[in-house]
């Protein structure tokens, strides 16, 4: 039998004879005569052409981000797509290949790991940055994790603001619980930001870390430097997430205010917004703890003819070397995604991206003033907190409902927060970014306008 | 491969040396030559108890990483705090300013061998 060609009747026959079975049929009798179909009742064979023409048609009866003015977010951004994007992420060399487990050979892949890690510190404040990991919420796993191995597994408590992500809170749960660490959660002030205070009393000097969000799961802009300080102060380690990178064009990100981590997702830098994802995961902190931070980490070096060259960096951290005692069971990256990343921050550059934060700021800032302005029941649920780009509207039935009444008005309104819950107003969170034309706030505004 | 006669060894490689009430602990000229250039010793914080044969902290070397262990049981009372800029001198003082950690305790009952017990020992191992 060939390798990779399937096996042809007489190949099945030999088989199950070596098995003593009648039939394949027999492979399969452990399941269920009554979850079993007897025969599926399908449409007449078509040709590829004419298949083509049946899932087209099937998939244009959906409406995409795209079909209408879209203000969906909550965790997924939709930005400007440059087309050198794909253009670089579709050649052979880098879309075959898995995170480098024979690094060196592939120079071109080690370098590009190289210059994602170098955006992410810049952006993040930190030195430190590693190849990138699978998504937003198992970067704040990892980071907490971290922190309690920092702080030698001595301190089994994690403080986390209620306004982190819901889904990422979820899957820290699953962690956590695992790994014996117990979280307390810390609600919001009136503000819809942390009260410093009541983080200190959280903390309470049993902390490993302080984990928060900015902009958090409201949009709201977190006071960074007074969290840090409350965190430091208990000896815990101070922790920002960011859900939506592009924040961080404007934002200086966490590390310049004096946070040990600064994790996250990056989908907003060229990884188009998709059903379940990919995503992509960063994670920078300083290099006094580096030892202990997860996943692949790409150095730069001199070759023997002393030329630039990479290759990965401290290994000994990761499960191949390390084994059990590895600092994470994941120790590879998003690798595609990364790149994704890669090219899209360079496509866009440091003041292109300045720019494209202050766009999103700014369309953000003019929906709230005409919603303001509006006067109708719906309104801004903290008018007075900043926000980069989106906010949470509130007001009655401003859930499923209202979602699905602008939505017979051509606009896709934004994400129902009913489904997580809260100690805050159920609401929608309405995302604002540079692909919102004038003509969709228009929609939106409008829209809202004929509800009232 | 030097075994420093002194000393009271571990089949794991640590030595220990009786200075007092305190029992200094380093790993041999053998195991330091074993792991290769060291680049990275992780210690345990001053005041933490250990139990003989509890894992004290780690050696990173270029080409692996590996757990060294008590030689005997006690409180940690200080660790060499120049390893973590000059890891090296694991290598090339691993009897002398190489050392790892001091414990306050006693080798007395503890399961070690002496010096040519130990070169006894690691002739076996290589043989």
């Amino acid at each position: 039998m060939h390798p990779w060609v399937g096996a042809g009747l007489d190949d099945q026959r030999h088989i199950l004879r070596l098995l003593g079975l009648e039939s394949v049929d027999d492979l399969f009798t452990s399941i269920p005569a009554e979850v079993c179909v007897e025969r599926l009742e399908l449409p007449p064979a078509q040709d590829e052409d004419g298949l083509r023409k049946v899932f087209a048609a099937t998939a244009d009866a959906n409406v995409v981000m795209d079909s209408l003015p879209c203000f969906l977010g909550a965790g997924v951004y939709r930005h400007v797509e440059p087309a050198v994007v794909d253009a670089v992420l579709s050649r052979a060399e880098f879309f075959t290949s898995y995170t480098p487990y024979q690094p060196e050979i592939s120079q071109g892949t080690l370098q590009a790991i190289f210059e994602f890690q170098t955006l992410i510190g810049r952006l993040a404040g930190l030195p430190v940055a590693n190849a990138s990991l699978y998504d937003g919420a198992t970067a704040l796993v990892e980071a907490v994790l971290f922190s309690h191995r920092v702080l030698r597994g001595k301190r089994d408590l994690v403080v986390i603001a209620e306004t982190v992500h819901p889904m990422y809170r979820k899957v820290l749960e699953t962690y956590a619980t695992a790994a014996g660490i117990e979280i307390v959660v810390v609600p919001p002030a009136d503000d819809g930001r942390l009260d410093p205070e009541q983080v200190r009393a959280a903390a309470a000097d049993r902390a490993c870390c302080v984990v928060l969000q900015s902009p958090n799961f409201l949009g709201i802009i977190e006071d960074l430097p007074p969290l840090a300080e409350v965190a430091h102060d208990g000896g815990a380690l101070a922790v920002q997430v960011v859900t939506e990178a592009v924040s961080l064009g404007l934002l200086a990100g966490g590390g310049d205010f004096g946070f040990d981590v600064v994790c996250g997702e990056a989908q907003s830098f060229g990884v188009a917004p998709g059903f379940g994802g990919p995503h992509l995961g960063f994670f920078a902190c300083g290099e006094n703890h580096m030892r202990q931070m997860p996943g692949r980490l790409v150095g730069e070096t001199v070759d023997e003819e002393g030329s630039r060259a990479f290759c990965l960096t401290l290994s000994t951290r990761e499960q191949h070397i390390r084994r059990a005692k590895a600092t994470s069971n994941i120790c590879t990256n998003q690798g595609l995604m990364a790149l994704a990343a890669t090219v899209w921050l360079e496509a866009v550059g440091g003041a292109g991206l300045r720019e494209l934060a202050a766009s999103c700021l700014a369309r953000s800032e003019e929906l709230k003033r005409r919603i303001a302005d509006n006067g109708g029941p719906w309104r801004l649920a903290y008018p007075q907190s900043p926000t980069f780009n989106e906010f949470l509207l509130v007001g009655p039935g401003a859930g499923p409902d209202l979602v699905d009444r602008l939505a017979k008005e051509n606009v896709l309104a934004g994400v129902p927060t009913a489904t997580w819950g809260g100690s805050w107003s159920d609401g929608i969170l309405v995302a604002v970014t540079e692909r919102n034309s004038a003509a969709d706030i228009d929609a939106f505004a409008a829209a809202l306008e004929k509800l009232s | 491969m030097t075994v420093a006669n002194d000393l009271l060894y571990r089949r794991s490689h640590e030595w220990a040396r009786t200075e007092g009430d305190t029992v200094v602990v380093g790993i041999s000229h053998y195991a330091q030559d074993q792991l290769g250039e060291v680049v990275y010793v992780e210690l345990p914080d001053a005041g933490t108890g250990i139990a003989a044969g509890e894992e004290l902290g780690t050696l990173e070397s270029v080409k692996a990483v590996s757990e060294f262990l008590a030689p005997v049981g006690g409180e940690v009372i200080e660790v060499n705090e120049r390893l973590e800029d000059e890891p090296n001198l694991v290598n090339e003082d691993p009897y002398g300013e190489g050392w790892l950690v001091k414990i306050s305790g006693s080798v007395d009952g503890e399961d070690l061998l002496d010096a040519a017990a130990y070169q006894e020992f690691l002739e076996e191992e290589s043989g």
